[in-house]
């Protein structure tokens, strides 16, 4: 059976979306240059190789078979009967984009975009196991991120899933709504992340022997900021391509969506680097980097929903929780995440997630999604985020974490600890980013 | 601890599911839910303390 097709859109918006759509790759180039400069030097030309490797897999691996099941509101679905609520479960399109007109129609705009925005999600664990992940490794876990993980989880919420329809079949509000991915790109890739640095384990020489942290910094804060630039530009795109093509926002809405992201992100940069020198004295280039990145996720979901001056606010707490939970894993969960990404993605995607159901305008959000539905109370929109939490921690972080605790197995993920200590550079690729510059010591670490 | 911790995740999502599809009352909808997730929180929490690194072992 198919989900109720979307309704299809002037050709002005898919002209639009496609514009959008293609601004996408500069969120994906902002976050492997963020990823980069927060990794050590003797590992950041592996950083940059592993980026591009990770975005040909998920983008090959999306087009041979994620997009047949991620699907789209009337392309072939799998549907199961529950106590007499068709719930659709996985799409069930032909492999290679084989049934998908590559015409403009909302179905192929929304395949674009996934071919790009599975890559974002895939970079997204890179950053957390970086300086330890082994090149071979990446691209097979992001395979199973690209292949199964992500297209479920996707199908449920974009492809006319049993989350979109939680409207339909129990009244929640109008469904699990996620408009630019904070849940089906950011979350998914955070918990993905957190599975990684779980599975990997800490650095060499980041705790001591009584488990205290040590201080790694990243080689390049210059490439962290200007990464932070370009990811605000794609996610600009983000954000106003998935508005219009997921929960079919006017193309004039798209000028508060850029507007909330906007904000969203500068609240949040603002929060940590006014909260950073508040507690050390200076403020911290790279967590006000994660803040302003937390701040892009957070506005992701809601961005066609609220108002300027509540993106502001929902980016402002994005920051502080970031700012505040980086730290904490680091110390009492023996977390070694170099990019911040379980904080940044996983948290901030979930915030902005809540966010949406605590903050968005009832009347802005039944005028703006499928036509037909009632005007409905707030916290039956709440309850439907909730389950997509739900989902989310009950579901994809034990299916991810477990598809890749079986991939360990059967091919190692961590580069052996002597290699780890010449850098994954020369491990992997035998030569370092920075040949004439780099020193393979362990200064900053005296374990 | 590692395997309860994973188990009790998709055991709070099942109970998230089931007041779903059996309640009707928005209250017990509520209450139940907010349950099932409360279950994946101590799931989830058991599964990060299971992966602390232990003091004075290897790094």
């Amino acid at each position: 059976m198919s989900p109720q097709p979307f309704p299809a859109m002037p050709e002005i918006s898919s002209a639009f979306c496609v514009v959008f759509i293609l601004l996408l790759p500069l969120a994906v180039a902002g976050l492997a240059l963020i990823n980069t400069g927060l990794s050590r030097s003797r590992s950041a030309a592996h950083s940059m190789m592993a980026s591009l490797c990770v975005i040909g897999v998920a983008a090959t691996t999306c087009f041979v078979m994620g997009f047949a099941w991620q699907g789209y509101p009337g392309l072939p679905a799998h549907t199961l009967n529950v106590f007499g609520k068709e719930w659709s479960w996985l799409g069930a399109g032909r492999f290679f984009l084989r049934g998908v007109p590559l015409d403009g129609s909302p179905a192929s705009l929304a395949a674009l975009l996934q071919l790009f925005s599975v890559g974002l999600a895939a970079l997204i664990p890179l950053g957390a196991g970086s300086e330890r992940w082994r090149l071979r490794a990446c691209c097979l876990s992001t395979a199973l991120l690209a292949g199964i993980t992500y297209p479920v989880f996707a199908h449920w919420v974009w492809g006319g899933g049993w989350l979109a329809q939680l409207g339909t079949n129990y009244g929640l509000g109008q469904g699990f709504l996620d408009a630019g991915g904070s849940a089906t790109i950011q979350s998914v890739g955070g918990l993905t992340a957190l599975s990684i640095v779980w599975l990997l384990g800490p650095r060499r020489g980041k705790y001591n022997p009584e488990g205290m942290p040590a201080a790694l910094p990243g080689h390049n804060t210059v490439l962290v900021l200007f990464g932070c630039v370009l990811a605000l530009v794609g996610w600009m795109g983000l954000n106003s391509a998935g508005s219009l093509l997921f929960v079919g926002a006017p193309l004039g809405r798209t000028v508060l969506v850029a507007v909330n992201t906007l904000l969203s992100a500068a609240g949040a940069g603002l929060a940590a680097a006014a909260i950073t020198r508040y507690r050390f004295g200076k403020p911290d280039a790279s967590l006000s980097a994660n803040g302003w990145v937390s701040g892009l996720v957070a506005s992701s979901a809601a961005c066609a929903f609220l108002s300027p001056a509540v993106a502001l606010l929902v980016g402002l707490v994005a920051g502080a929780l970031v700012t505040y939970t980086v730290a904490w894993f680091e110390v009492r969960l023996g977390l070694d995440d170099p990019a911040g990404a379980v904080s940044v993605h996983a948290l901030g995607g979930i915030w902005g997630i809540l966010a949406l159901g605590l903050f968005a305008r009832t009347p802005a959000v039944a005028a703006i999604t499928t036509a037909g539905y009632p005007a409905v109370m707030r916290g039956r929109q709440m309850l439907a985020q909730v389950v997509g939490v739900a989902t989310l921690l009950g579901f994809v972080l034990p299916l991810t974490y477990s598809l890749n605790w079986l991939l360990n197995h059967f091919s190692p993920q961590r580069i052996p600890p002597e290699d780890e200590r010449h850098g994954a550079d020369l491990h992997e690729l035998g030569a370092g980013a920075y040949p004439e510059f780099m020193t393979h010591t362990d200064e900053l670490s005296p374990w | 601890m590692k395997v309860a911790g994973l188990l009790m995740m998709p055991a709070g999502w099942f109970i998230v599911l089931a007041a779903l599809v059996l309640l009707k009352a928005y209250l017990m909808q509520n209450l139940f839910m907010s349950a099932g997730v409360g279950v994946e929180v101590l799931g989830l929490i058991l599964f990060a303390l299971s992966h602390v690194p232990s003091k004075g072992g290897k790094e």
